[in-house]
Formats: C-alpha cells, sequence, structure tokens
C-alpha cells in the first residue's frame, strides 16, 4: 500500500453465530463470546494468549495441543471451546513455578535433553505430568514409559532422551 | 580457561523458555488484527482449468481478498530455479497461483484472505473451478516412456534431468573383474513431518516502508533477498525472521512456497498483518517431499571381494517441478560408493517429473538412497561370495593412509571435487561387531530359530558430505553494561541447540560461562550475510566462522585489559568473565572492559563507573578513537569451507522378524558414529537419534500413499505413520572422533547422519533373520508388513 | 483445518436431545468428539447441528446390574478401562482397551460414541460383537434394544436411527471359569488394527473347549464372528491340528478387500496367527481360573 492510499475497512472477526464460554483456566476464571465452532487451542491461543499450546495436526494424533481439562490429558484441538464450558483448564504454562523455576518435569527434560526443537515438548510434558498426577498405578518400565508416551508425536529426539527424562522426573517426584 | 566447555555435555540455554510454553514459533507473534490466509488447492493430479469463479468467495462474510493468478501482477511468474545445472533441460518451477495448468494435487490455485482461518476455509469451498482432466503416470519407469502422459506438456518423455559422472576406468574394471553382482534396489516417497508445519506472517508499515516478515524457514537471508528484489524493495527495509521453527528437516530450506510471496504481497495490499499457518493437511499436499529413487547397481569384484568397479543407473523422482535443481540426484550419485576404495565408478541419473509435490532435499538427500543401493549390494556380493558381511566391508574400507581420498571426476552439490577427508572405517565396524556381541550372536540365531524365533544381524555403514559452502560468518559482542556475550550469525536453528554449541565454542575463547553467551541467529536485523541451514553444514561452517571471531575478541579483550591493568599480555587469562593477572587476585570484569572500550560521555551505570577505576582501554594519542581504530569489544568473521568434510558410521542392529504376523522388531540398535570433534557429545547424540527415529520410520513406517490417479491417500497423520516412541527401539551410539583437516574446529556435521543407513540396516536384518525361511531378498524400503507377507508367499512360507 | 460452521445445542434433559436431534436430519450427537472432530476439522462432517449431551442428566457412569455392565452414553474409556469392578468381573475389557488409540483420546472419547462410529477396525464394536453386547437407543418413539450383531450394519454404518440417542451399552460379565484373550496386528501401538481378534471359551471337566467365542476387526466392513472357526474348536482339546483347522476355516472371514492399510492375503495371514496364538491363551487362563 502506498501511503497516499486509503486503508481499506475489513470487518474483525467473522459473522459466526457467538456463544458465551465461562470456564477456569490455570486457576482463573475466564468468561469470552466467541464463535460456537472455535477449536479449544485456539481459543487457548488466539483468545487468551497462552500461545504454549501447540497446534501440530488438527486431528488428534500428534499431541502436540494436549491441556488439561478436569485434571485428564485431552486434545485441545478435538475439543470445542463451548464443549468446555465448565471445564477446569490447565496448560504448560501453570506448571512452572511463579519464578520461573521448572517443575519436576520440566527439569528432567532439560538434564535429558528429551527436547529439541521444543514443538511437541508441551504437549509432552503436559501428557506426562497428567499421569504422574492421577491417582491410577504408574508404569515406569521401560515399556510402560513408551506406553505413556505413545500418543505424543516428536519429530526431533527419538524418544529415547524423552524416556530417560521421565525416568529422571520419577527420581525427582520420588515416584522412582 | 578453568573448565572448556567445547567437547563439554552441556545443558542447553535456550531449553527453559520452550518447557514453559515461552517459545516463539510464527503462529505465536502478537500481531493487531491479522488477517488469514487459506488456499484453493488442486483436487486433481494433472488438468487445464476452464474456468473459475472467485464470485461468491469473494462475497462471503468476512473475506477480505481473494487472488487467483489474474490478481498477483508481476508474482504471476514461475519461481526462482535455486541451483541451475546444465544437465537439466527445461527446468521447471511453480508458479504461486496456478495459471492454466495444474500438476499435481495440492497445487495453489487461488487465495482467500480472510478474518480468520475458519471463514477463510469456508470461502475456498465456494470457489467454482471447471478442470479438464488429463490422464496421468505415477509409475517412475514409465512415465519415461514414448506416449506416457506428460507432466509439463513441453518436456518429452518427462526426462527433467540427465547426468552421468565417472570416476576411473569403469569399463576397464569390468574389463577384469572376477565376479559381478547387479541388484536393484527402490526407497520410496516420504516427507519430513516436521511437527509445526510452514508458516508465514508478514507486516506492511506503510509509514517507515518497512516490511517484516516471519517465516518458519531455514533460510531467512535469502528470503530477505528474494524478497526485496522481487517487490523492489531496499534489502534494509525489509526484515525476515525465521523465529523458533518447530524442525525444519530440509522442508523448510526450500523458496520460494507459493506462500513466502503472497503473504507479503497481501499484506502490502491490504494494510493490515497477514498470516498463513500451514495445516498439517497442506503440509502433506504442499509442501517439499524427497526419496523415491529405483537403483540398478552392478559390482564388479574380484574373488577376494575386493570390489573394483561400479555401475549405478537411477531413476530419480523430482516430482512436478525441480525447483532445487539436480541437488538431491547428485548428492545420491556422489555418495554411491560409500566408505569404500571402489576406484572406478560409473554413475547416471534420469530426473523425471511425476505429477506429485515438487521434490527437495528432506534429511539425508538422497544419501540414504545411495546407501540403500550400495549396502543392499555389499551384502549380495557377500553372500554370493560365501564372505562375512563384515569381512567383504573391511576389505574394501578406505584405509586411514588413505586420506585424503579423491574421487576424481566426481563433483559434489557444492560443484567441488569429492574428497573424503579422514576416518577410521575398519575400527567404526570392530567396535559395531563388538556392540552387537560379535560371534555370540550366531550362537544366539541358532538358539532362537529352534524355538521359532526369527533372529537377524542387519549391517550397513555410510559416508556423508557435510559442512558444504559457500559460507557463513558470525559476529561476537561483549556487552557494554552485563558483561555477556552476543552472537550473531544468519543461519537459524530448528532445534539444533546452535544456541548452546556455538556459546561453546565461544565461551572458551572468552573466559564465559556458555550460559553468559547469547546467540542470535535467523533475524535479517542482527545478522545478514549468510546461506542457511542445510546439509549438516551449521556447525562446521557457522561454527568456524563464530570461532575465529571469537579468537579475534579474545586479542581485543587481552589487549584492552593489559591496557587497563597496566600488564602485558602475556600475564592474563580469561575466566569467570574477566581479565585476570595470572596468579593474582587482580581482574578487570568484562563488562568494565567492554565499557572502556567504548569511549562514551556518560558512566551511566556500575561497569562504567568501575571502569574509571583503571588505566584507559587504549594507549594513543589523539582523539579518543584513534584512526583505523572501533569502539566496542567486537568482530565479524567469515568461514568459507575449502571443500565439504565427510563424516561417516557404521550402524548394526538385532532384529526379530515375526513371520506369522509379519511384524519386524527391532531389539537392538548400535550406532557408532564419527563426526570429528564433538562441540557438546549430548546435542550429537540427540541429533543421531532423531535421525535413527527417522530413519526407522523411513526403513518400515513412513510411505507417501499415491494412488494412480495422483491422489494422496494417507495425508494425514493417521495414515501416514511416524513413529511413536512405541516403535522405537533402544539405540546405543558409540562414537570416534576423527577432526576434520579442513577447519580449525576440526567437526563434521552430524544434522543427517542418523538417518542415513537405517533403511539398509533394517533390510539387511530382516533378510538374516528369514534366511531359513528361503532366500528371500528386501530390496525396497518402507518395508511393510504386506511386503513381507507376499515375500514369504513368493517364497512357499 | 477448521470445523464447518454449524448451530450447537446443549440440553439438559433426554427427552430434549431427542426433540432437537429430531428436528433436523442433519443434526448428529456430539459426545466426546474424538472421532467426530477430526471428521469436521477435514470437513468430511459438515453437521448442520451438533447436540452435545454432555450435560443431559442420567447418561453419565458404569452401573453394574447382576450379570450386566451398564455403560452410560457419556462415560468415557478410560474410566471403563480403569473401573475396578468392571476388571473384576470382565478383565477381557481392560486387556482390549490396551489398544485403544491413547490414555489422552481415551480420556475423552466415549465407549458409546466408538461404537456409533462404527470403523469396522475398531476394537470396542469388536468386543460387543464377541461377547453379544447390546445398545439401547432411544429417539422419539420410544426405547429399544439392539443386538450388537445387528447393530453394525457396514462400514461406519450402525442400526441406530439418526435420531435416536444410543443411551445405554450393555456387556456381559464373564462367566466364571472363562478364559478371555485380545490381540492385534497394528502398523503403530494405538493405531486401529490390520487385524485384532478376541476370545473367549471355557474348558469342560475333560479339558474340551465350550462355549468358543471368536470375532475379529479389520477383516470386513464390520467386526464378525468367527462362527467356523468356533466350531472347529468346540467341543475339541484345541490339539495344534485344531488350532491350524480353525485358523483355516476363518479364511473366507476376510472380506475386506486389498486397500492403503494393506492386502487381503495378509489379512488372511494375521487372522490365522492370531487365533492360534489367542485360543491357547484364552484356554490357559479358562484353566487358571483368572475369572474367579
Amino acid at each position: 500500500m502506498k501511503r497516499s492510499a486509503i486503508r481499506p475497512s475489513f470487518p474483525d472477526r467473522s459473522e459466526d453465530p457467538r456463544v458465551e464460554v465461562s470456564l477456569t483456566v490455570n486457576g482463573q476464571p475466564v468468561k469470552r463470546l466467541v464463535s460456537v465452532r472455535m477449536l479449544l487451542s485456539d481459543f487457548l491461543r488466539h483468545e487468551l494468549g497462552l500461545t504454549g499450546t501447540h497446534v501440530g495436526c488438527e486431528h488428534g494424533v500428534c499431541g502436540c495441543c494436549t491441556v488439561h481439562i478436569d485434571g485428564k490429558a485431552s486434545r485441545s484441538c478435538l475439543t470445542l471451546s463451548v464443549q468446555a464450558n465448565g471445564c477446569n483448564i490447565r496448560t504448560i504454562e501453570d506448571v512452572a513455578a511463579e519464578d520461573g523455576a521448572l517443575h519436576p518435569v520440566q527439569q528432567a527434560f532439560k538434564e535429558c535433553h528429551a527436547l529439541q526443537c521444543g514443538f511437541c515438548t508441551p504437549g509432552m510434558v503436559m501428557n506426562i505430568l497428567s499421569r504422574f498426577e492421577e491417582r491410577e498405578p504408574l508404569d515406569l518400565s521401560e515399556s510402560g514409559i513408551r506406553d505413556l508416551l505413545s500418543g505424543n508425536l516428536c519429530r526431533c529426539t527419538g524418544y529415547i532422551n524423552i524416556i530417560a527424562a521421565v525416568k529422571r522426573a520419577a527420581e525427582l517426584l520420588g515416584r522412582a | 580457561m578453568s573448565t572448556r566447555s567445547f567437547g563439554a555435555r552441556i545443558e542447553r540455554n535456550i531449553d527453559p523458555k520452550l518447557l514453559r510454553g515461552e517459545g516463539a514459533f510464527v503462529d505465536d507473534i502478537p500481531l493487531t488484527n491479522p488477517l488469514h490466509v487459506a488456499f484453493l488447492r488442486s483436487p486433481v493430479a494433472r488438468a487445464r482449468i476452464r474456468k473459475i469463479d472467485v464470485g461468491a468467495a469473494k462475497s462471503y462474510p468476512g473475506v477480505a481478498a481473494v487472488y487467483t493468478c489474474d490478481d498477483i501482477g508481476p508474482l504471476d511468474m514461475a519461481m526462482p530455479l535455486l541451483i541451475p545445472h546444465p544437465s537439466m533441460k527445461n527446468p521447471k518451477t511453480q508458479r504461486p497461483l496456478a495459471r492454466g495448468e495444474v500438476h499435481y494435487v495440492g497445487q495453489t490455485i487461488a487465495m482467500i484472505v480472510a478474518v480468520d482461518r475458519y471463514t477463510a476455509e469456508d470461502a475456498v469451498a465456494l470457489i467454482e473451478i471447471e478442470y479438464e482432466h488429463f490422464p496421468v503416470e505415477m509409475d517412475l519407469k514409465l512415465a519415461l516412456q514414448v506416449g506416457a502422459p506428460l507432466v509439463h506438456p513441453d518436456v518429452p518423455n518427462n526426462l527433467a534431468a540427465h547426468f552421468i559422472q565417472i570416476s576411473g576406468d569403469p569399463d576397464a574394471a569390468f574389463a577384469r573383474a572376477e565376479h559381478f553382482t547387479k541388484v536393484e534396489v527402490q526407497v520410496d516417497r516420504s516427507t519430513a513431518a516436521p511437527m509445526e508445519c510452514r508458516a508465514v506472517a508478514a507486516r506492511w508499515d506503510a509509514v517507515t516502508g518497512e516490511l517484516t516478515v516471519w517465516d518458519g524457514t531455514q533460510a531467512p537471508i535469502s528470503v530477505r533477498g528474494g524478497l526485496a528484489s522481487i517487490f523492489g524493495l531496499d534489502e534494509d527495509k525489509v526484515r525476515v525472521i525465521a523465529p523458533d521453527v518447530g524442525g525444519g528437516f530440509g522442508q523448510k530450506v526450500l523458496l520460494f512456497y507459493p506462500d513466502e510471496l503472497l503473504v507479503p504481497m497481501a499484506t502490502m495490499q491490504l494494510g493490515r498483518p497477514v498470516k498463513y499457518i500451514e495445516d498439517r493437511q497442506e503440509n502433506f499436499i504442499g509442501s517439499s517431499q524427497e526419496r523415491t529413487q529405483i537403483h540398478t547397481i552392478e559390482l564388479a569384484a574380484l574373488k577376494s571381494g575386493e570390489v573394483i568397479g561400479l555401475r549405478d543407473s537411477f531413476l530419480h523422482d523430482t516430482g512436478a517441478f525441480i525447483p532445487y535443481g539436480i541437488a538431491v540426484a547428485q548428492v545420491a550419485s556422489t555418495s554411491i560408493a560409500g566408505p569404500y576404495r571402489i576406484p572406478n565408478i560409473w554413475v547416471e541419473f534420469k530426473a523425471v517429473y511425476t505429477p506429485t509435490v515438487q521434490v527437495t532435499p528432506y534429511r539425508g538427500c538422497g544419501r540414504p538412497q545411495a546407501c540403500f543401493a550400495i549396502e543392499r549390494a555389499m551384502d549380495q556380493l557377500a553372500e554370493e561370495l560365501n564372505i562375512d558381511r563384515f569381512e567383504i566391508r573391511r576389505r574394501n574400507f578406505i584405509s586411514e593412509a588413505e586420506f585424503p581420498y579423491p574421487r576424481e571426476g566426481l563433483l559434489f552439490a557444492d560443484g567441488l571435487k569429492v574428497t573424503l577427508d579422514s576416518g577410521q572405517y575398519g575400527k567404526a565396524l570392530g567396535m559395531a561387531d563388538a556392540a552387537l556381541g560379535g560371534p555370540k550372536f550366531r550362537a544366539e540365531q541358532e538358539a532362537a530359530r529352534a524355538k521359532g524365533k526369527y533372529l537377524g544381524l542387519g549391517l550397513a555403514c555410510y559416508v556423508e558430505g557435510t559442512g558444504l559452502g559457500p559460507y557463513e560468518g558470525g559476529h561476537v559482542r561483549i556487552h557494554p553494561i552485563t558483561g555477556k556475550v552476543y552472537v550473531n550469525t544468519g543461519l537459524p536453528g530448528q532445534g539444533q541447540g546452535h544456541d548452546t554449541v556455538f556459546a561453546q565454542i565461544v565461551a572458551d575463547q572468552v573466559g564465559v560461562s556458555p550460559a553468559d553467551v547469547i546467540v542470535v541467529e535467523g533475524d535479517t536485523k542482527a545478522f545478514d550475510w549468510g546461506v542457511a541451514t542445510f546439509a549438516s553444514r551449521a556447525a562446521v561452517v557457522s561454527g568456524n566462522a563464530i570461532h575465529k571471531a571469537a579468537v579475534t575478541v579474545r586479542q581485543k579483550i587481552l589487549e584492552a585489559a593489559a591496557n587497563m591493568l597496566e600488564v602485558d599480555i602475556g600475564e592474563l587469562e580469561l575466566r569467570e568473565s574477566a581479565a585476570w593477572i595470572k596468579g593474582s587476585n587482580r581482574f578487570v570484569p568484562l563488562a568494565a572492559i567492554a565499557t572502556a572500550s567504548n569511549p562514551l560521555r556518560y558512566a551511566f551505570n556500575e561497569a562504567a563507573q568501575a571502569a574509571t577505576q583503571f588505566a584507559p582501554a587504549s594507549k594513543h594519542d589523539g582523539p579518543p578513537l584513534a584512526d583505523g581504530q572501533a569502539p566496542g569489544i567486537e568482530a565479524t568473521e567469515f568461514y568459507s569451507p575449502p571443500a565439504s568434510t565427510w563424516a561417516y558410521g557404521v550402524h548394526a542392529a538385532i532384529i526379530e522378524v515375526d513371520p506369522q504376523l509379519c511384524t519386524v522388531k527391532i531389539q537392538k540398535y548400535v550406532c557408532i558414529h564419527d563426526c570429528g570433534n564433538m562441540i557438546n557429545p549430548m546435542i550429537v547424540e540427540g541429533q543421531v537419534c532423531g535421525g535413527i527415529a527417522q530413519g526407522i520410520g523411513g526403513a518400515l513406517y513412513e510411505k507417501l500413499e499415491y494412488q494412480p490417479d495422483g491422489n494422496l491417500a494417507n495425508a494425514n497423520l493417521m495414515d501416514f505413520l511416524v513413529p511413536y516412541a512405541t516403535e522405537i527401539p533402544p539405540v546405543s551410539i558409540l562414537h570416534l572422533e576423527t577432526p576434520s583437516p579442513l577447519n580449525p574446529l576440526g567437526v563434521k556435521g552430524v544434522g543427517e547422519a542418523g538417518c542415513i543407513a537405517v533403511g539398509a540396516v533394517v533390510a539387511s536384518g530382516v533378510e538374516d533373520a528369514l534366511r531359513p525361511l528361503g532366500s528371500i531378498k528386501i530390496r525396497h524400503v518402507p518395508l511393510t508388513p504386506r511386503m513381507i507377507s507376499e515375500a514369504l508367499e513368493q517364497a512357499g512360507v | 483445518m477448521k470445523p464447518p460452521l454449524f448451530r450447537y445445542e446443549a440440553p439438559r434433559t433426554l427427552r430434549d436431545a431427542i426433540a432437537i436431534l429430531a428436528s433436523d436430519v442433519d443434526a448428529t450427537v456430539l459426545a466426546g468428539g474424538q472421532s467426530l472432530l477430526p471428521a469436521m476439522n477435514f470437513r468430511v462432517a459438515a453437521p448442520s447441528l451438533l447436540v452435545d449431551i454432555q450435560h443431559v442428566e442420567g447418561l453419565k457412569g458404569i452401573e453394574i446390574k447382576g450379570d450386566t455392565i451398564v455403560i452410560k452414553a457419556m462415560t468415557r474409556h478410560r474410566e471403563l478401562e480403569l473401573h475396578p469392578e468392571v476388571q473384576r468381573l470382565n478383565p477381557l475389557i481392560a486387556e482390549t482397551m490396551q489398544h485403544v488409540a491413547h490414555v489422552p483420546i481415551r480420556n475423552r472419547g466415549t465407549v458409546v460414541g466408538s461404537l456409533c462410529h462404527a470403523d469396522p477396525s475398531a476394537e470396542m464394536p469388536l468386543l460387543f460383537v464377541l461377547l453379544d453386547g447390546t445398545m439401547i437407543a432411544t429417539g422419539p418413539s420410544g426405547t429399544r434394544r439392539i443386538a450388537a450383531a445387528d447393530f453394525f450394519q457396514s462400514f461406519l454404518t450402525t442400526s441406530r436411527r439418526q435420531d435416536e440417542i444410543v443411551v445405554e451399552a450393555w456387556l456381559p460379565v464373564l462367566p466364571i471359569g472363562t478364559g478371555f484373550a485380545f490381540n492385534e496386528v497394528t502398523r503403530r501401538h494405538g493405531d486401529y488394527a490390520l487385524v485384532g481378534v478376541g476370545c473367549t471359551l471355557s474348558l469342560d471337566g475333560n479339558s474340551r473347549a465350550q462355549n468358543v467365542r471368536l470375532a475379529a476387526c479389520g477383516i470386513s466392513d464390520r467386526p464378525v464372528r468367527l462362527k467356523a472357526a468356533e466350531t472347529a474348536l468346540d467341543g475339541g482339546f484345541l490339539a495344534e491340528a485344531d488350532l491350524a483347522a480353525a485358523a483355516r476355516a476363518s479364511a473366507n472371514a476376510v472380506t475386506q478387500m486389498d486397500d492403503v492399510n494393506t492386502s487381503m492375503s495378509y489379512r488372511r495371514r494375521v487372522l490365522s496367527g492370531l487365533i492360534q496364538r489367542l485360543v491357547p491363551i484364552a484356554a490357559s487362563r479358562a484353566r487358571g481360573g483368572t475369572r474367579q
């Protein structure tokens, strides 16, 4: 556009019908009016600015968008934000301490070089964290850890160091 | 120096922010009211576009603009051919938006810009388009035949390029050989599938005339140069930033993808930030792919097993376009003799257009195919001559005394002569043998067979020309306020840990902790000389450039500190972010040295005040800066490699095959790896492991299933099988460090290494496992259960 | 890959839910969404109206009623898998569910949703066919029971009418002394099966097999009972020859032609292999009395 051109006018949002979505995100109550079809992943990223949740496939295979819905690891790309009404959502931004100190799972990832590009990492961490936090018994054998990690794709590390990081996290959390 | 950083397993500087979800990938960059792009992509492989009606799409609420090839002015052109080569007769590159004809399923035809991606996708569905369908030929061999349907009407027989290279005297070698082994092998089409798909966002500032582009690319400087030239802007007014990038593996080194031109165009026309976030389906049908090659390789040997000649003729599928020239095929053809002496080589390829996504380098770039060809042939030769597979390789390896070992007549992808520079191939092979238990394994294998279990040993060796030129640069500066060290280079990272290994290189020179070295890369405003991240070259080329800059900075620090402390340079040592007088407790911090080296009027912080306690950093009369002197402590240097440096490795595995279920389980995988001096072994292992996992994908899982009509049947991650953790076996990596004689750091590249040999290892192991069931040859990867089932059926099992 | 526009309703009562569903022939039930949302993101599904049943009263939880395990419509896979009573009363359920996708998908996806999706390669439909499960469907004209054998009609097609909601799915408790086994071959762990096989049987006092049930997924346009193989095994001692005969007898059950996933002859080979491996496992469990 030239300096002399008059800036064209475009709408700021679509004409989709909007619904109110009211939920808790990382401990804070949130209420927004959004398109009925907005995916939870887009809601977190673009409505709330929590861009740590990544979007890798939008069909539930890669696991990059994994968040906790009512404490359970879930695909935010396969959940409509309106479906999350009344739910308690936790994202990667809520995992480290207020001062930025890493959670033991994050610390283990760092120590074990369990991330490279870091795109899959938030989803990996949220998945692993949910399994450490739930009451169900956790199989921390080599094959148990592989099973735990299956459902999250990583294209960089070859998983070996992520498996090591889960073992290390178990030590740091006193679960080993 | 207290502790040496170079060579140490140092945790990565970049990790905390990525772990906290504080990365900055393209789609994370906050833009005010951005518009969003979606493309209409061709649903058919070959057709003429009879009519496009965008009326309904244009009037759809929320749509800002709809573009076809008629609406993009000077961008309606064939995009650049990046690497010309005389072997290409009529090289074809894609146009940003199709004009007249489409050439593959997924080709961009129209672009919608709308208030959000949801709306943009709605509008794509409203474009009405009429096609006149053309027939297609998907089979590589048939595509070359007279009368085959053409991908481009003016390219006869779909032949994109034809090239022959010769080293030595292959005819004479074949004339005197005592034994010949010939095999045909095939590697299928795959794709990089980075976890972050490609992404471009752009903002035009009409007041300053500045275009800012965030591009998930491996080549921001090249993108910047191209954009400035195509849009007629000053290079200085175009800033291209490759922020955090979620994996590249070669797919993101191509320029230009249509969106990389059209998104900047749209933001300049519409006056709003515009972004295109490629989705996974688009990544499968729109972004570069690689791998399909069919090799017919023949070895001429003596009865001793010594291979004296090699002929290889292969077909290379280049997809519908050839923007990267013949790079992939050329790398394959120059890697064909592997680590073997084989002094006489004749290698020919034909690059063939097919109505599929264009082919450009994907991690490995022709090397996995070449390795598969030579290694399957070596196994076959071993079998025919009844020589052990380890032994036949040992007899043919280039020995340590023979380096540098030139392959006269073969030109590598950098246009320079192939010369293998260093290595200990025999030692690596011995380590692999030992790691799998040596002769003990044969006993295990026998015992397992008695129990109905089929174990096999897989083996393959590879070489990898790395660290290609032409050059990269490095800039190192000591920050006056903090004393921290800033490092810039032009090529960006996509997860390789550049920020840490470059920090390690610098830390040793200037005596700081690597954590205090801040590396900024991939931003043309920070450093804008350089090429790109590809060909396992960052550590070699940028690493050595940064090293040179750090050495210069070290000298400047010492000179300034000597003046400030009023001692000789020889009495100083650099450690703990300060210059110390050896054997004393007198020191001057780097922050003070950097401050004192900048003759500024104001002492606005502690470092500046501290600096005043010392003598001046520069001893001269006259104005504060002497003639020819620059303020501050910084340096920029460049490194241009004389030739590629050749890394190598030996991979081996124990593989179990279940003939009833036709499943393959890798029980144990060992990798002996040599990339010269290692800057950070932890990162090297990470690169190798990741490469092996990708190689396992290519060996057993990942195949793009193009249908006879040109449609891609598995353009999603449900059906294109990137392995999960459950599919990757335990891997042990053992290192050798044979320094490269070609560069000051003695390093070789490692980025692509891991993936090269895996297909050959798996095929070799499966063949060995099934040997008791008959002569079952594995000559084609990825190897699916169905293929094993069919092979067993043919063998009557 | 963003879903097309739809209307959305989240009723609180079953009556309302059915009325809304019946009001629009292109309306679809949304439960866990783990199959529907991907289809919508690819825009291969474009329902005009989504009826989100997560807030409908009475559709949550698992109940054990006598010999029947009642799985309500909104029960997530993971709830069923981890339910201690279910694990005790029908351990085959948890064994099978280890193979259903991955935990984060099982956390959201519902069992009934998976049944209604009716992928012919999916594990849960196979389990219902194997064990003669029952679906309870409620529509405008009332509630009906549909036997699993009648429920799965063909590829992604069931006998549920568009205006019906499957409110419950029933599986039997395994009778004491029943041996069981499930396994499958997939390309990657968690993928849909290339071929999956489930088996239950018991042994009489003379160690003869009885009540042999075998079912498979991935071999046809729906999950199928392998009656011919069952007949070949019933009353026998499960000797190797019997297993081979059963495996041979199963070959005709494979009707799925060669496709992008694999070939018909491969499916036959694997079906045969799985039968020969799983029947002995089930028999040894019947002998060992795993289900007390």
